[in-house]
C-alpha cells in the first residue's frame, strides 16, 4: 500500500478520528488500566508515582532537617537517622529524579516527534510495573524497620555482611536492581523511538532540543546503569553467598566498590541534569518566542556533557589516597565539563536577550534555575580541585553543592516543565498566581536551606551525622537551613494545592496555550490515544511557527489496525510500516514474576527456582505469536 | 584562631578557614582565589541574564534584528573562551597546590600510626624498640614545626582522618594503608573529626591534635612511655581491683597491670587526656562515671556496654582512673 | 536455681519494657516517630512485622539490673552434662535478631573464644559447629557454660562479660551449628575464610562420637 507524504487526504476527518479512536483506545475500567500500552497513560502514572516518591523523599528530608535544627537533638536516634538519610538519598535518586525525567520523556517524546506511540509499548508497561514494584519493595521494607541504613552509596565494608547484618542492605541492593531495569528499559525504548519513529522530514538536525537531551540521556543510562546493577549484585553475592569481591583479606578490594559505584554514580547526576537542560531549552524557546540561539552548539554541548560525564567519577574518591597525578586528570575532566554547561547557559541568555520574554511561571522557574545552577556550577568547579576537595569532601559543603545542582539544576526546570506541559497533559492550565508564590517560596527556601551549608562545610561539619555537639557553633546555620526547609515544604504544598485545584477548575487550555513551536502542541490537549489523526510532515525545526495553517501530513496509514510509520535514522525518510501490539496483561505478569524472583532471592536461593520459571512463563506468554505481527516496506509517493 | 572558651572543649579550631599548617594554608589560599573568582562569575552571569530578560520587557518592538546577531555570537564565544581560561588557571593552581602538599616530608618526620575503630581513634607512636611504643587514643600530641607523617589504617570500616585546620582529609580504608603528612606552625589544640560515614556514631567520632613546642612534646612522650602508676591509697587500690575483676578488663589495656586487651582505647594514661568517648565529653569525673554506667545513653550503638557498679565500687574505680596520669 | 536471663523480645516490635529482672530494655531511639510508625505497622502489617522486626531491631545494650552485682562471679555447678537447664525454654533472647547475633560473632572473636574453640572447629576446647554438646545445646546451657565455666579449662566469664553480651555470644554459638534461622545468622567476615558462613550452615546432625579427649569429665 502506498504511503503518501505531504498531502492531507480529502476524506471525512471525523470518521478517520473515530476509526483511530476505535483502534487505539485503552479498554475501559481497571482491566484497561492494567493492560494499557499507551505511552501517555503509562507516562502519566509514571510521573504521578515519581512525584509521590518525591513528596516522601521530601518528608524524609524534612525530618532530617528537624533533627539537625539544634545540636544534640533527640528526635531521631542514629539507627532511625541512618535509615532516614539513606531513604532520602535513594528515593530522590532512584525513585524520583531519574524516573520522573524519564517519564516525562516517555510521555513527551512521541508527541514531539509526531509518533503514535513508543517503539516498544509493552516493554514500556513492563518498565513502569517493575519500577513501581521496586519502590513499593523499598518502602514496605522501610516501614518494617528494614530500610537500608548505609547511605545511597553504601560503601563496603560498612554495607558488607560483617558490619550490616540482617536484610537491610540486601533490600538496598535489590531495590536498585528494580529501578535500574526500569531505567534501562526506558532508555532502549527512547533510543529506538527517537531513531525510528520520527515524523517524516524530522531529520536529526531538526529534532527539538528536549528530544536530543533525552537521546543523550538514554545513551548515558545505557552505559551507566549496568554498572550499578552489576555492582549491587556483587554486593548481594558477598552478603548472601560469601563471595569475596570486596573482602581485602581474600583478595577483594573495598575500593573496587567505590570505583564501580561512582562510574555509575557520576553519570547518574548528568542523567538527571540532561533532560532538565532539555526542559529549559524548550521553555526558553517558547517564552522568548525565539528559536534557541546556537542550535548546533547546544546539541554538541549536550553530547559532550554526556561523553565527559563518564570521565569524572574519581572526583568522588579524591580522599581515598589515589596517586596525585592520576587524580589531576579527573580534575581536568571535571573542570572541562563546565565548558559545555557554560555554553548552554550562554546560549540561553543570548536567546533571551534577542527575544521578548513573557514572565509566565515556567519562565520564572528557568530564571531561578540559571541562578541556582550557576552557584552549583561554580562550587562544582571548586570541588573538582583535588586539594580543595580533600578539605571539603564529605562535608556539608558538598551537600550544599549537589543540592544546588540537583534542586536548582533539575527540580526547578522540572517544576517549570510541569507548569509548561500540564495543560497538554490535562487540558487545563495551572494557576499563575499560585505559581508565582510557589516559585518564590521554593527559590527563597532553597537558598535559605542550602546556602548556609557551604559555610557549615568549611567550618568542618561532616555529612551524614545524626547530630553535632553543642560547642561546635554549627547550631545557628543549621537552624537557618531548617527554616528554609519549612519554606520549601510550604512551596510544595502550594504546588499540590495548585495541581488539585487546577485539575478541577483550571482554565481550559486549548491545543496550544503558549504559542509554542513543537509538534506536541499541534494535537489536542489532552492528546487522543492515537496522538495525531495524521502523522505530520516536518519541514523545519519549529514546525508550528514555520508552517502556517494545517501541517502537511502522511496519508495512507491504515486506521483499522495499529500501524505506525517507521522512518530512516538520519533523514527521517519513510521506511516501513510496523504494526503495534494491542493492550495486554503480560507485561504486568512479567513484572510480578520479576518481583517474586528478586524479593525471594534475598531470603533463599530457592527464590531462583521459584521465580525464574515464573518469569520465563510470563515472557513466553508475552512473546507468544498472535498472528498479528506485521512489518512491511513502504512505497512512498512524495508530493511536491 | 578562634578563642577557645573556658571549658568549652569542642570549640577548638576546626575550620578550613582557620589554617594552622602550610598544607591547610595553601588550600585556604586556593579557596580564596576560587571564591573571589566565583563571585565575579556569578555576578556577571546573573547580571547578563537579568539584563537580557528585562531589556525588552516593556517594549513591543520586534527584537529580532539580524544586525545584532553577529555581536551576540562574539559575546557567546568570548564568554566560552573566558570560561575555559579561568578553568585552566584553576587547574594549574590546583596542580601546584597539590604538588606542594604531597612533597616528601623529609627524614626527620615523626611517624604516628592512627587506626580508625568504630567509633574512636587508636594512636600509636612507634619506635625502634617495641617497649618504647606509646599507644593512646583520641588525642594526638605533635611537636610544632616538625613534619608529622600519619600512617592511616582502619580496624573495621572506612573512616576518614580530618583535622580541617591542619590538613586535608585522607580515608582510612581496610586493606589499603594510606598516609598523610603536615607540619603544625603554631602551638594549640585543634579538633578533627571522622569524615567518612562509618555507622551509628560517625557523628561522635572526633579527636584532638595537641601541637606543642618540641620540648613539651618530648616530656609528654616520655611520660606516656611509663607504665601506669601503682595506686597508693586504699580507694585507688580497690578501684584497680574493680577494674580487673569487672568487664572493663575485657576490652581495655592498662600497661603494668594484667589488663592488656586492645578492643577499646588504651587507658594507661587516661587521666592525662582532655576528652573521653572520642572527643565527645570533657574528661571530668562526672562524665566518666556517666560513661561507665551507661555509655549507650551518650553514644547509642557504641561498643561499650553499660556497667552497673555499686556506688562504692564506682567511686573507687573513678579514683583509680584519675590516678592514670 | 538463680539463673537469670533476659526475657525474649516479645512479639511485635517492642522488646519488653520492665524495670525488674535482667530484661533487654528498649531504648527510646526512635522517639515518637517510631512509635507512630510501629503503631500503624501493627495495624496493617502484623504478620510481616513479626517476621522482619525481630530480625532487624537494633538492640543497643540496655542497663543491667542490680541483680548482676549481687550475683557472685563464680558459682559452683553440678558436674552433670546438660543438667541444670529448665525443661524447654525455647530460643534465647537474641536468636531472632540479626544485629545481636552479629555482635555475638564480633565478641566471640574479640573475647578470644576463638583462642580455644577456633572458628567452631575446636582444638583446645571442644568444637562448636557440630551437634555434640557436652553440657547441652539449649541457650541456657550455653549461657551457663560461659558464665560459670566448665571443668577442664573453660573459664567462668560471669561478671566479666555483661549479660547482654553473653546472650549475644550464646546466639552466635548456636548459629555455628545451624540452629538459627538463615535470615538471622551472620554472613561472612571481612577476613580470611576459615569456615562456611553461618547463614548457609545446615543444621548439624548428631553423629555418634565419643566426647573429645579435651573435654572429658574429670
Amino acid at each position: 500500500m502506498p504511503i503518501d507524504v505531504g498531502r492531507r487526504p480529502s476524506v471525512d476527518h471525523e470518521s478517520v478520528r473515530l476509526r483511530l479512536e476505535e483502534t487505539w483506545h485503552q479498554p475501559p475500567g481497571l482491566w484497561g488500566w492494567l493492560t494499557s500500552v499507551d505511552h501517555k497513560s503509562i507516562g502519566k502514572r509514571y510521573i504521578v508515582t515519581a512525584m509521590v516518591f518525591f513528596l516522601l523523599g521530601g518528608l524524609e528530608a524534612g525530618v532530617i532537617r528537624a533533627q539537625l535544627a539544634r545540636p544534640e537533638n533527640t528526635l531521631l536516634g542514629p539507627d532511625a537517622y541512618n535509615q532516614f538519610f539513606t531513604m532520602h538519598g535513594m528515593t530522590m535518586m532512584f525513585l524520583f529524579a531519574v524516573p520522573v525525567v524519564t517519564a516525562l520523556g516517555l510521555y513527551l517524546v512521541p508527541l514531539m516527534i509526531g509518533a503514535r506511540n513508543l517503539a516498544f509499548p509493552r516493554l514500556n508497561a513492563y518498565g513502569y510495573w517493575v519500577y513501581l514494584a521496586g519502590g513499593l519493595f523499598l518502602y514496605i521494607s522501610f516501614f518494617l524497620n528494614t530500610g537500608p541504613d548505609t547511605g545511597w552509596f553504601s560503601y563496603v565494608p560498612l554495607a558488607g555482611p560483617e558490619f550490616s547484618p540482617g536484610k537491610r542492605v540486601d533490600v538496598y541492593a535489590q531495590s536498585i536492581t528494580f529501578t535500574e531495569i526500569a531505567a534501562l528499559v526506558a532508555a532502549v525504548e527512547l533510543i529506538v523511538t527517537i531513531f525510528k519513529n520520527r515524523a517524516p522530514g524530522m531529520t536529526l538536525n531538526r529534532m527539538p532540543l528536549f528530544v536530543w537531551a533525552m537521546l543523550v540521556q538514554a545513551f548515558m543510562v545505557l552505559f551507566a546503569m549496568p554498572w550499578i546493577a552489576t555492582v549491587t549484585q556483587l554486593l548481594a553475592m558477598d552478603r548472601l553467598v560469601a563471595t569475596h569481591f570486596f573482602n581485602p583479606a581474600e583478595g577483594g578490594d573495598a575500593l573496587l566498590w567505590q570505583h564501580l559505584f561512582w562510574f555509575f554514580g557520576h553519570p547518574e547526576v548528568y542523567i538527571i541534569l540532561t533532560p532538565a537542560l532539555g526542559f529549559v531549552s524548550m521553555i526558553v524557546t517558547t517564552f522568548t518566542r525565539r528559536p534557541v540561539y546556537g542550535y548546533p552548539a547546544m546539541v554538541l554541548s549536550l553530547l559532550s556533557i554526556g561523553f565527559l560525564s563518564f570521565g569524572l567519577w574519581v572526583h568522588h574518591m579524591f580522599a581515598t589516597g589515589l596517586p596525585q597525578l592520576g587524580q589531576s586528570f579527573f580534575t581536568a575532566a571535571s573542570m572541562m565539563i563546565a565548558i559545555p554547561s557554560g555554553i548552554q547557559i550562554f546560549c540561553w541568555i543570548a536567546t533571551i536577550w534577542s527575544g521578548r520574554p513573557r514572565f509566565s511561571v515556567p519562565f520564572l522557574f528557568v530564571l531561578g534555575f540559571v541562578v541556582l545552577f550557576v552557584i552549583g556550577g561554580v562550587t562544582g568547579v571548586m570541588v573538582a580541585s583535588v586539594s580543595f576537595d580533600q578539605q571539603v569532601h564529605d562535608t556539608y559543603f558538598v551537600v550544599a553543592h549537589f543540592h544546588y545542582v540537583l534542586v536548582g539544576g533539575a527540580v526547578f526546570p522540572l517544576l517549570g516543565a510541569f507548569y509548561y506541559w500540564f495543560p497538554k497533559v490535562t487540558g487545563r492550565m495551572l494557576d499563575e498566581r499560585l505559581g508565582d508564590w510557589n516559585f518564590w517560596l521554593l527559590f527563597i527556601g532553597a537558598n535559605l536551606t542550602f546556602f548556609p551549608m557551604h559555610q557549615l562545610g568549611l567550618e568542618g561539619m561532616p555529612r551524614r551525622v545524626y547530630t553535632y555537639l553543642q560547642g561546635t557553633g554549627w547550631g545557628d546555620l543549621n537552624l537557618l537551613a531548617t527554616i528554609g526547609a519549612v519554606l520549601i515544604v510550604l512551596g510544595m504544598v502550594l504546588f499540590l494545592v495548585n495541581v488539585v485545584m487546577s485539575l478541577r477548575r483550571g482554565a481550559l487550555a486549548g491545543d496550544d496555550p503558549w504559542g509554542a513551536d513543537t509538534l506536541e502542541w499541534a494535537t489536542t490537549s489532552p492528546p487522543p490515544p492515537y496522538n495525531f489523526a495524521y502523522i505530520p510532515v516536518v519541514e523545519g525545526r519549529a514546525p508550528l511557527w514555520e508552517q502556517s495553517g494545517e501541517l502537511p501530513a502522511v496519508a495512507g496509514l491504515r486506521t483499522d489496525v495499529r500501524d505506525v510509520l517507521l522512518t530512516t535514522m538520519l533523514d527521517a525518510e519513510p521506511d516501513s510500516v510496523h504494526r503495534h501490539p494491542v493492550p495486554t496483561i503480560w507485561p504486568l505478569l512479567a513484572a510480578i514474576a520479576t518481583t517474586i524472583l528478586f524479593v525471594t532471592l534475598i531470603f533463599t536461593p530457592w527464590g531462583a527456582v521459584i521465580g525464574a520459571p515464573l518469569l520465563l512463563l510470563s515472557l513466553l506468554g508475552w512473546g507468544w505469536p498472535q498472528g498479528r505481527e506485521h512489518h512491511e516496506e513502504v512505497m512512498v509517493e512524495q508530493q511536491g | 584562631m578562634r578563642l577557645a572558651l573556658a571549658g568549652s572543649f569542642v570549640q577548638q579550631p576546626h575550620s578550613v578557614l582557620n589554617p594552622a599548617s602550610p598544607q591547610a594554608r595553601l588550600v585556604d589560599r586556593l579557596w580564596d582565589a576560587m571564591y573571589v573568582t566565583s563571585i565575579v562569575v556569578f555576578i556577571l552571569v546573573v547580571a547578563a541574564l537579568l539584563w537580557a530578560a528585562f531589556r525588552h520587557r516593556d517594549s513591543l518592538e520586534q527584537a529580532d534584528d539580524p544586525a545584532q546577531r553577529r555581536p551576540l555570537r562574539t559575546v557567546v564565544i568570548l564568554a566560552t573562551g573566558l570560561t575555559a581560561i579561568i578553568l585552566f588557571v584553576f587547574l594549574i593552581f590546583d596542580l601546584s597546590v597539590g604538588r606542594a602538599i604531597t612533597t616528601n616530608p623529609g627524614n626527620d618526620a615523626l611517624q604516628i600510626r592512627v587506626t580508625g575503630h568504630q567509633w574512636w581513634w587508636e594512636v600509636q607512636y612507634r619506635d625502634s624498640l617495641p617497649k618504647d611504643w606509646v599507644t593512646t587514643a583520641n588525642e594526638i600530641h605533635i611537636p610544632v614545626g616538625r613534619p608529622v607523617v600519619f600512617e592511616l589504617r582502619s580496624a573495621d570500616v572506612i573512616h576518614s582522618f580530618w583535622p580541617p585546620s591542619l590538613s586535608p582529609k585522607r580515608d582510612q580504608i581496610p586493606g589499603n594503608p594510606n598516609s598523610l603528612w603536615f607540619r603544625a606552625d603554631s602551638a594549640g589544640v585543634y579538633r578533627g573529626q571522622c569524615a567518612e560515614f562509618c555507622g551509628y556514631q560517625h557523628a561522635k567520632m572526633a579527636f584532638l591534635i595537641v601541637a606543642e613546642p618540641p620540648g613539651e612534646f618530648a616530656t609528654w612522650l616520655a611520660g606516656q612511655r611509663d607504665t601506669a602508676a601503682t595506686p597508693t591509697d586504699a580507694s585507688a587500690r580497690r578501684g584497680k581491683a574493680v577494674f580487673l575483676a569487672s568487664s572493663c578488663v575485657m576490652c581495655h589495656a592498662i600497661s603494668g597491670t594484667p589488663a592488656g586487651s586492645r578492643i577499646g582505647p588504651d587507658l594507661t594514661h587516661l587521666a592525662s587526656r582532655r576528652t573521653i568517648a572520642a572527643g565527645t565529653l570533657p574528661n571530668t569525673r562526672g562524665n566518666l562515671a556517666g560513661w561507665i554506667l551507661d555509655a549507650q545513653a551518650i553514644k547509642p550503638g557504641v561498643k561499650m556496654p553499660p556497667n552497673r557498679l555499686s556506688s562504692a565500687d564506682l567511686h573507687a574505680l573513678l579514683v583509680y582512673l584519675e590516678t592514670l596520669k | 536455681m538463680p539463673l537469670r536471663y533476659p526475657k525474649r523480645i516479645s512479639g511485635g516490635c517492642h522488646p519488653e519494657r520492665s524495670e525488674g529482672g535482667e530484661t533487654i530494655r528498649a531504648r527510646p531511639l526512635f522517639g515518637s516517630f517510631a512509635t507512630l510508625r510501629m503503631t500503624s505497622l501493627r495495624l496493617w502489617m502484623l504478620g510481616l512485622a513479626l517476621f522482619a522486626c525481630k530480625r532487624e531491631h537494633r538492640d543497643f545494650y540496655g542497663l543491667p539490673s542490680s541483680a548482676a552485682v549481687t550475683k557472685p562471679p563464680v558459682r559452683e555447678v553440678e558436674l552433670v552434662p546438660g543438667g541444670v537447664a529448665p525443661a524447654d525454654s525455647g530460643p534465647g533472647p537474641y536468636e531472632e535478631n540479626a544485629y545481636a547475633v552479629s555482635q555475638g560473632k564480633t565478641l566471640y572473636n574479640q573475647y578470644n573464644c576463638s583462642g580455644c574453640h577456633f572458628q567452631g572447629g575446636g582444638g583446645i576446647g571442644p568444637p562448636l559447629m557440630d551437634a555434640d554438646w557436652i553440657y547441652g545445646s539449649r541457650p541456657e546451657n550455653i549461657f551457663e557454660t560461659i558464665t560459670e565455666g566448665r571443668p577442664n579449662g573453660m573459664p567462668a566469664f560471669g561478671g566479666k562479660i555483661v549479660t547482654d553480651q553473653v546472650w549475644q555470644i550464646v546466639a552466635y554459638v548456636r548459629s555455628m551449628s545451624g540452629l538459627l534461622r538463615k535470615d538471622v545468622a551472620p554472613g561472612r567476615d571481612d577476613a580470611m575464610q576459615v569456615r562456611p558462613q553461618e547463614q548457609s550452615t545446615p543444621k548439624a546432625r548428631r553423629v555418634q562420637s565419643a566426647v573429645p579427649k579435651s573435654a572429658e569429665l574429670p
